[in-house]
């Protein structure tokens, strides 16, 4: 039992590190909040690389966050807020990346995968049913032949 | 089933193996900058030294390095006589004093020797964040005209320098002299 409350402890500590970074900012309206919320979730940060800038607590994090608050109260839109970090940091920072010529492989590739293994499986499966049903393999004239010579062999040996 | 089917998983297993493989020695800190070929951004700022106001207008004129430093940064510490001894052999190197005190970035520039022909004081990071940086040290390259040519992040060192910075520096000078 004090084991298992140790644990149960020890998880709830880890999920308050999982959101560390903690700036106060005061926003207009809830709407607001919901879109910093949204931002800060989908722009990566520059220095350390598998961290949203949410959740990050670099330096260049806070920054970024603070920009954002900045242009939300500037009443830029999201799309013009991620132009501007895209300008200065590339698209490296979106985790939603932009769909163009480049980057369609990524949006449509496992999808392609995906459709590719169902036909696969389509085809095999339609093979097995067309072998157990077992009316319909064509045997060449030279089989034919062969395969009648090789029954009458057996019926004269009866 | 068709011949070529039985390949399929083999083909499929080798093209994922050489991109896997190619990954092994890929550097991900290395991001790909976007500033590059961008006009160096505008800026209005103070110089570390003395209270004069700088704009993009100084950093024209002649091909250069721009180098993003802070006294809280251990490797720029590490960086400082190689730029001092570029320095010395007539590189022009422009500084830019990145979300730093500015009582220990003098401080710092009179023990060890300033090698900027220009210190920009970037207190709040506003131009830091135009450029795109993202940690110090970093190290620009600039044409005369003022445009990003090259950015190096991490420390410059000679190895960095003769391989990959002094060619391309020397090239902007030569396109400069035409």
């Amino acid at each position: 039992m004090r084991r298992w409350l140790a644990g149960a402890l020890l998880g709830l500590s880890i999920a308050g590190v999982a959101h560390a970074a903690i700036d106060t900012y005061q926003f207009a309206d809830d709407a607001e909040r919901e879109r910093y919320h949204v931002l800060t979730k989908e722009l990566r940060c520059p220095k350390c690389q598998n961290q949203d800038i949410a959740d990050s607590n670099a330096p260049i994090a806070a920054d970024l966050r603070r920009e954002i608050f900045r242009m939300l109260g500037e009443g830029k839109d999201n799309q013009q807020i991620i132009d501007f970090m895209v300008d200065r940091y590339g698209d490296f920072v979106r985790y939603k990346p932009a769909l163009t010529a480049r980057t369609w492989l990524l949006w449509f590739g496992p999808g392609i995968l995906l459709l590719g293994g169902f036909g696969m499986l389509a085809l095999i499966v339609r093979k097995r049913r067309t072998q157990a049903a077992g009316g319909t393999v064509d045997l060449s004239p030279e089989e034919r032949e062969r395969l009648a010579k090789l029954l009458d062999k057996e019926r004269t040996h009866d | 089933m068709k011949r070529w089917i039985m390949v399929l998983p083999l083909a499929v297993f080798l093209l994922v193996a050489v991109f896997l493989y190619r990954g092994l020695y890929l550097d991900p800190s290395e991001l790909p900058s976007a500033m590059i070929g961008k006009p160096f951004p505008a800026f209005s700022l103070p110089t570390v030294e003395g209270d004069r106001t700088l704009t993009r207008d100084d950093l024209l004129g002649k091909p250069a390095l721009v180098n993003v430093w802070a006294t809280w940064c251990p490797s720029c510490k590490v960086e400082h006589p190689v730029l001092n001894k570029l320095a010395e052999q007539g590189v022009v190197i422009y500084g830019v004093n990145y979300k730093d005190e500015n009582a220990a970035a003098i401080k710092w520039l009179t023990e060890f020797h300033n090698p900027y022909q220009i210190g920009i004081r970037d207190e709040h990071g506003t131009l830091g964040l135009d450029l795109g940086v993202y940690g110090a040290p970093e190290t620009f390259i600039i044409d005369a005209k003022g445009i990003i040519r090259h950015k190096f992040v991490g420390v410059v060192d000679q190895t960095v320098w003769r391989e990959q910075l002094a060619p391309l520096y020397q090239g902007l000078l030569d396109e400069a002299g035409q």
